[in-house]
């Protein structure tokens, strides 16, 4: 259980300080969640409090009953939180198999390597010796993001826009590996995302806008209210709703 | 030899007693160990301390092992080895120096290498410097390279350096004839008070040669680099040199291009990047359970790999 408990963050810009999160109050069990809204409305903000990448200005988070606030990236890493950027970082001279590695805090064999790079859809022996730098595809990058995170298989998994940069024939992939870890994982996924075929196999919605949760729940309850309010800014959605409309 | 000579073998030529092919170990500025073969001879110089090399033509796929050790301390060994390579021939050359130096004077290997690759002749020059020692005695390196390549030939230069060299002065000249290639791989680590420069001067003479010269390395404590990469496009030639530096702690690193098209044709590039580890590598590697000094660990070790 992931608890966030009056959770603010504020960021700088040139007219003074801005409120990125406002006492945001959370509790997230053992299921699969989205975070969507507007751009600009925090969700980013608040997936890396989570991870410990940036603090936040006040409030507590809990996980499982601990007190996790002042821990840092690593601390959390070994207490069960993955975090899959939005953008993948390059490395120069590290290879995906020394990532996949890494993220499973062990020597993995090749096969077992290579089982992850098949979940997200790559074709596992073009890619295990190649460099994680630029020579590789944002959309490549993005599944070895992923597949990092399959690798590490905690009990909180956190996915910034993982369609991001993925191209519409990989999508479908992307949705069985997630549809997948849904049905195996015992733990907590959080996605945030616009997708609505990504909402659509969520346990439970989170909308935030403006910084703080303008609403909550099943897909059941939030769907539809999404879909039909074309100005709450989540232009994918209103978009998708449109062509199905037509 | 002894153990601790036996050691450096290892580590700077990958040699533990059942080395294949011909071989000429040096220790503390003596021959010590010596074979030849068919295609590989070896003599040692009657002029000047050192060797020749000579690889007879279409010979293939041979490989010599050429190490260097220094164990005592106060020493001053310069040698001067000439690679003759058939035209041809294809050869890996295993070359190396280590120093143990454990008293208090310094200890210095200056190597002046020169090559000359035959037409079409293929050659691979692995060389390695270590330094290692428990007195405060300096341990210097400064190797001289000249490199010829007659039309057609290609060369594959890899240097490393990752410790114990206190100071270290590198320089590489080339000459290409029509159609001959030269790679340069260099890996640098210095640490502590050490200085290591490097300065290449290319000159491609010929039609359809080409060089590239890649340079990655890391500065850490209050070490100092400077990579001078002169290329001179003499003909219709591409060229390529790259340096990409870590710095660390109060570690410099200065990037010294001179690259000159004396012919339409010519084609050069020179890039550099210097700067710290990004701070998103360490985070990311920091969300997979490592701690930061892990995670630059790693870093650093996949940048030299």
């Amino acid at each position: 259980m992931l608890e966030l408990k009056n959770i603010s963050f504020n960021a700088e810009n040139e007219s003074g300080e801005k409120e990125i999160l406002k006492n945001i109050n959370l509790k997230i069990d053992n299921s699969f969640v989205v975070i969507t809204g507007p751009n600009g409305g925090g969700k980013s903000t608040l997936a890396k409090i989570i991870a410990g990448i940036i603090a936040p200005v006040s409030g507590q988070i809990l996980l499982d009953g601990e007190d996790i606030t002042h821990m840092s990236v690593t601390e959390r890493a070994n207490r069960g939180i993955s975090f899959a950027f939005q953008q993948p970082v390059h490395f120069k001279g590290l290879t995906v198999y020394d990532m996949l590695g890494l993220a499973a805090g062990k020597k993995l064999g090749i096969n077992e390597a290579c089982d992850y790079l098949s979940q997200v859809g790559l074709c596992a022996r073009d890619y295990i010796n190649r460099e994680i730098n630029s020579s590789l595809s944002g959309g490549e990058l993005k599944r070895i993001e992923i597949a990092s995170v399959l690798a590490r298989s905690t009990k909180v998994s956190i996915f910034d826009e993982p369609e991001a940069g993925i191209d519409l024939w990989s999508f479908g992939n992307l949705i069985r590996v997630f549809e997948k870890m849904r049905k195996e994982s015992g733990g907590t996924i959080i996605i945030i995302s616009h997708q609505e075929r990504i909402l659509n196999i969520a346990d439970r919605i989170i909308v935030l806008g403006g910084g703080t949760v303008s609403s909550e729940g099943t897909k059941e309850e939030i769907l539809p209210q999404l879909l039909c309010t074309v100005d709450s800014g989540c232009r994918v959605l209103a978009d998708t709703a449109r062509e199905e409309n037509q | 030899m002894n153990s601790t000579e036996l050691e450096l073998l290892k580590i700077i030529a990958d040699m533990d007693g059942k080395t294949e092919g011909a071989y000429n170990i040096r220790a503390n500025g003596q021959l010590a160990d010596r074979h030849i073969t068919e295609n590989v001879e070896i003599r040692s110089k009657t002029d000047n301390p050192g060797i020749d090399i000579i690889i007879k033509p279409g010979a293939e796929n041979e490989t010599v092992h050429i190490p260097v050790i220094i164990s005592e301390t106060g020493l001053t060994d310069l040698v001067y080895n000439d690679f003759i390579i058939g035209d041809g021939a294809d050869v890996t050359i295993i070359a190396g120096c280590g120093i143990h130096n454990c008293g208090g004077e310094k200890a210095e290997h200056d190597g002046i290498h020169t090559f000359f690759v035959g037409k079409n002749a293929k050659i691979r020059y692995i060389e390695k410097h270590y330094g290692e020692g428990d007195g405060n005695g300096e341990n210097i390196m400064n190797p001289t390279t000249i490199i010829n390549i007659a039309e057609g030939g290609y060369m594959e230069m890899e240097t490393t350096q990752i410790k114990g060299v206190d100071s270290t002065k590198r320089v590489t000249t080339g000459r290409l004839a029509d159609g001959a290639t030269l790679i340069v791989k260099e890996k640098l680590m210095t640490h502590g008070k050490q200085t290591a420069e490097t300065e290449f001067k290319i000159d491609l003479d010929g039609e359809n040669s080409s060089t590239n010269l890649i340079s990655r390395s890391v500065a850490k404590d209050n070490s100092y680099q400077k990579f001078v990469s002169e290329i001179n496009g003499n003909n219709i030639c591409s060229g390529h040199s790259e340096c990409d530096a870590i710095i660390m702690d109060n570690g410099r690193v200065s990037a010294i291009p001179e690259i000159t098209a004396n012919n339409i044709d010519a084609s050069l590039i020179h890039e550099a990047a210097i700067g710290k580890i990004a701070g998103d590598q360490i985070i990311k590697l920091m969300t997979l359970g490592l701690t930061e000094k892990q995670a630059e660990e790693q870093i650093i070790n996949g940048f030299l790999k």
